[in-house]
């Protein structure tokens, strides 16, 4: 038979009738399925029979039916989704028995469809990344993605469905996407929210006659607007854009409209004063991409964002401000103000007493999302803050703190920086270290299935770190000559001096003779998504540091009050990575407050007697110190910052990772002596964690 | 021994390198060489110091001798060492050695790379001694007035095992570098590449778009250097998102997810 020619109806009809004999009768025959099964490629016609022949080895009835339905199952999907459509009837069979397990051969246009909708969706889990990388590069500010049913952004937040397939192909899908989350910055961007008046659009809407309409007019007017606006500045992703959508064009009398918004000059007062214009025409189609507007949502978002910032900037100028010599007496002009350029490309500019001064970085991101919001930085906004202004607490239920009695022996005493004073309250904590109640959860083994693919990823990296060669030179034995002692001591030799005996190289692995210590924030605060998000990277961060080797202490701190500050052990130094501590890091939790000064002190003490070349003290909070008896505001930044001080004295690096979502100005302060990151979200600690110490020790 | 790592190549140059100051650097080093204090350029790779060096160089007329530090590189390197001719051994002076005794400008890049040990050589010539003593012959150079030294450091790179240390940092007068501002680096761009102002401006835009991924899974953001290499190839005939894409994306980071919202980024642009 040659290998290649389909077979005919009557070849295929033989093969049938012997295959397919229990099934078969004089009055049901094969004959069907053998014309319809003739019209296939060779390829397809093997594919079946191989199929069949296991199907019949089950259940020949049901091998019979699908040969009945092969031919119209390979016509519509494709031999894997063919093969998935298979499999499928056999679990229904196994599960549900042969009638079930024929409808679902028969349900056959179903399944093609479903399967082709799953081969050109896109999840946003699958792009999240890069759309958020995207957003940010647009804009320098973060904006979070968020799954959500409709596409919208409040400012801050930028919501998109969880999977998009209304395209026909995958490619069109991905683009929809990019073009949602493109057109949802451009509203931040563009200034359809100015936050000189948050609640703006939602009192426009709300005023009118029929709410929703007005919304839908503004949107579309503002989405014109916005169009152009992208297309003048990044030509590209308008091109993507209108290829996802042919635009008739506009109705009569949105033409002169139209016009005028997409002129360069066009602000969202142009779009105002449009939808009051054509208030009551018929509205255009929406672009496909221009999602939902929510006024309301808009105007929390946009108040909340600005008084935080207005606040977190003159708290940064305060701190500006005490390095600085008073002013002449009298003079109490404004000292700082903002340069006036009105270029979105320049950095806004910070002027003290009308110099300009290079601001920290966080300073300036939060200068350029002021501007973002309300286009220039106002006068009132570059008041520094007044002493004592830090942001209110929020008041913690008092807890029965002296309950029990207090045995102080066995315990750790240490001292606390008064900054009041400016000298220590002695022996003022009492610390007690403790053991991790060990959880037996499979919760290690999900982390590393979770993170599959940046534990891999961890894992190369990692090992490049380890491997660093290093050649010692002027050895007495080595694996080459080491030509310049060679040659230096043959000009001894000449000189009468002796020939030196180390004239070898060698080649060795260099050792990286690096300790490091983990503190971990235990407080109630961590409850949660951070708490997770710590254990999770501690699990990535021990898989990782044991690929290097270097020797590495977790431990956990919380407490309440001075008496009872607790140091909780997870692994010690001489401790091996094993199911043990695995256990201890499952069973981390939540516990009282962050006394961190004290913390700091105790496990720096036990760093100081590891002989280690380079020690480092990496803290991981999540936020400001805070305890119950007055550690906190002023005087627990200033304890912690000494207890830093401290450790730097000792020769140890100290790293402070703190997740906080709000830029917070006491951070350079407080982290003085140690280098810190802040984290904005807990979701990216697992990476950023390890991607720190990856850099801070090679 | 490594081939060539003697040859020292010291260089008067004569025409005047393209340099656009980003703020009062070349009045600052002035002062700093009228006065004999050695100089640390801190700064982001690719803003500027090299050329910054060469055009310092060409208007104090003094030869560059620029030494690229590596994690290799042993004082030997730096000072000079024996080698055999004809049977003879004779000593060759390194690049340090050779920029003192010529009364050169000696420029160390990115000093955190060498070894520790190497870095304290250099402490006897920047402070007021200025002298280089050379260990292996016994002989201690004084450096004369027009001898110069200057160091560069990225601060950006937050490892505390390449810390530059107090006691080398704090012998210099430092002057610090950034990226410079967008009308300064369209200018830049356009003059080193001829690619056209508008382009030009689209190249610094895209920087700043790749410098606000800084911190978010990219280490450094485009660098005016990689504009003027993506700028070159644009206007040797290359499509714009293919020249971002070779001389931008690829030389910034190899995570899969971060190119792809870098190439997302250039084809928004162009
Ligand atoms: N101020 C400037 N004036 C003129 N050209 C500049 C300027 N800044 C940057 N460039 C351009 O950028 C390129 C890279 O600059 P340069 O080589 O001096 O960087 P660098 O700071 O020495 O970087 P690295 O730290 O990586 O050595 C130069 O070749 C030049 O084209
Ligand atoms: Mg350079």
């Amino acid at each position: 038979m040659d290998e290649f020619r389909p077979l005919t109806a009557a070849e295929i009809e033989d093969w049938l009738d012997e295959e397919l004999d229990a099934a078969l009768s004089l009055r049901r025959t094969s004959r069907q399925a053998a014309i319809s099964l003739s019209s296939l490629a060779r390829d397809q016609q093997d594919f079946v029979r191989h199929w069949i022949a296991i199907v019949a080895k089950t259940n020949p009835e049901l091998a019979f039916h699908f040969a009945n339905h092969a031919a119209d199952g390979l016509k519509r999907m494709a031999k894997d989704d063919a093969e998935a459509w298979i499999i499928q009837t056999m679990d229904v069979y196994d599960k549900m028995g042969l009638y079930p397990a024929i409808a679902a051969l028969a349900a056959v246009e179903a399944f093609a469809a479903g399967r082709a909708e799953r081969a050109r969706a896109v999840a946003l889990e699958e792009v999240g990344p890069v759309l958020e990388l995207f957003l940010q590069a647009l804009s320098g500010r973060p904006l979070r993605l968020e799954r959500g049913a409709r596409p919208f952004t409040d400012t801050t937040r930028l919501f998109l469905p969880a999977s998009i397939a209304e395209r026909p192909t995958r490619e069109e899908n991905l683009r929809l996407y990019k073009a949602m989350a493109a057109h949802l910055w451009a509203q931040t961007w563009f200034g359809t929210f100015p936050g000189s008046d948050p609640e703006r659009l939602m009192n426009h809407c709300r005023s009118s006659r029929d709410p929703d309409y007005a919304c839908e007019l503004f949107h579309a007017l503002e989405t014109i607007r916005l169009d152009a606006c992208l297309a003048r500045e990044l030509p590209g992703l308008y091109r993507e854009l209108r290829a996802l959508h042919n635009r008739p064009p506009p109705a009569r009398a949105w033409q002169s409209w139209s016009a005028r918004l997409e002129a360069a000059d066009a602000t969202v007062e142009t779009t105002y004063e449009a939808a009051a214009a054509l208030y009551g025409e018929p509205v255009p189609e929406r672009r496909p991409y221009q999602g939902i507007l929510d006024g309301g949502a808009v105007a929390v978002a946009l108040a909340e964002r600005m008084a935080q910032e207005r606040a977190a900037l003159q708290a940064a100028l305060k701190k500006l401000l005490a390095g600085k010599a008073s002013p002449p007496e009298g003079d109490d002009r404004r000292r700082f103000s903002a340069g006036k350029e009105r270029s979105d490309r320049n950095e806004p500019t910070l002027l003290f007493d009308g110099e300009r001064l290079t601001a920290p970085a966080d300073v300036r991101a939060l200068m350029q999302s002021i501007r973002q919001d309300l286009g220039e930085i106002p006068d009132e906004y570059l008041v520094p803050a007044g002493d004592g202004d830090y942001a209110p607490e929020s008041p913690k239920k008092v807890e029965d703190v002296w309950k029990g009695t207090y045995h102080e022996d066995g315990a750790f005493l240490y001292n606390e920086w008064d900054y009041k004073r400016q000298h220590y309250r002695k022996e003022w904590c009492v610390l007690r270290e403790v053991d991790v109640h060990p959880a037996e959860e499979p919760f290690v083994a999900e982390t590393l299935r979770k993170y599959a693919g940046l534990s891999t990823r961890l894992r190369k990296t990692f090992e490049a770190l380890r491997g660093e060669n290093a050649v010692q030179r002027r050895q007495k034995h080595g694996d080459e000559v080491d030509f310049d002692a060679l040659i230096q001591g043959f000009s001894d030799l000449r000189s009468g001096r002796e020939l030196p005996d180390g004239l070898f190289l060698r080649h060795r692995r260099l050792a990286r003779n690096i300790a490091v210590m983990f503190m971990v924030d235990m407080s109630g605060s961590t409850k949660g998504w951070i708490n997770d998000a710590e254990r999770e990277s501690l699990v990535l961060l021990c898989e990782a540091l044991e690929i290097l080797g270097d020797r590495y202490a977790i431990y956990g701190f919380s407490g309440i009050t001075r008496k009872r500050c607790e140091i909780y052990r997870v692994k010690r130094f001489d401790e091996p990575y094993n199911r043990e501590v695995r256990a201890r890091i499952t069973g981390i939790k939540p516990q009282d407050y962050t006394r961190m000064g004290v913390a700091i002190r105790h496990l720096c003490g036990m760093l100081k007697g590891v002989e280690a070349r380079t020690k480092l003290l990496v803290t991981l909070s999540d936020g400001k110190p805070d305890d119950y008896d007055g550690y906190r505001g002023e005087y627990g930044i200033e304890d912690t910052r000494q207890a830093l001080l401290e450790a730097k004295r000792d020769g140890i690096h100290a790293f402070c990772i703190t997740i906080d979502t709000d830029a917070r100005d006491y951070l350079p302060h407080m982290y003085g002596a140690a280098n810190y990151a802040q984290i904005d979200d807990v979701r990216k600690l697992p990476l950023k964690i390890s991607d720190i110490y990856r850099h801070l020790t090679s | 021994m490594k081939p060539g790592a003697m040859r020292t190549e010291a260089l008067l140059i004569t025409k005047e390198p393209y340099y656009e100051p980003q703020g009062e650097e070349i009045a600052l080093f002035e002062g700093a060489y009228r006065n004999k204090i050695p100089v640390l350029l801190k700064g982001p790779t690719g803003c500027g110091k090299t050329r910054f060096m060469e055009h310092m160089a060409w208007r104090l007329k003094r030869p560059l001798v620029t030494v690229s530090c590596h994690d290799d590189l042993t004082a030997s390197d730096l000072v000079g060492r024996y080698l055999i001719t004809a049977g003879d051994t004779v000593w060759i002076d390194g690049p340090l050695a050779h920029a003192v005794r010529l009364g050169g400008i000696c420029y160390l890049d990115e000093i955190v790379e060498a070894r520790k040990d190497t870095t304290v050589v250099i402490h006897p010539l920047a402070d007021d001694r200025r002298v280089l003593p050379i260990e292996k012959t016994g002989e201690v150079l004084s450096a004369p007035g027009e001898f110069a030294l200057a160091i560069s450091y990225n601060p950006g790179y937050q490892s505390v095992l390449k810390d530059l240390k107090q006691s080398t940092r704090q012998r210099f007068i430092a002057l610090e570098f950034d990226y410079p501002s967008a009308d300064l680096e369209r200018r830049i761009v356009d003059h080193e590449s001829g690619v056209g102002d508008e382009i030009a401006a689209k190249l610094v835009r895209f920087a700043a778009m790749t410098r606000n991924l800084k911190g978010s899974g990219l280490e450094e953001g485009a660098s005016t250097r990689l504009l003027v290499h993506a700028a070159k190839l644009m206007v040797s005939g290359i499509g714009a998102r293919t020249a971002c894409q070779g001389a931008i994306a690829q030389a910034l980071t190899d995570d899969p997810e971060m190119l792809a919202a870098i190439n997302e980024l250039s084809a928004s642009l162009f």
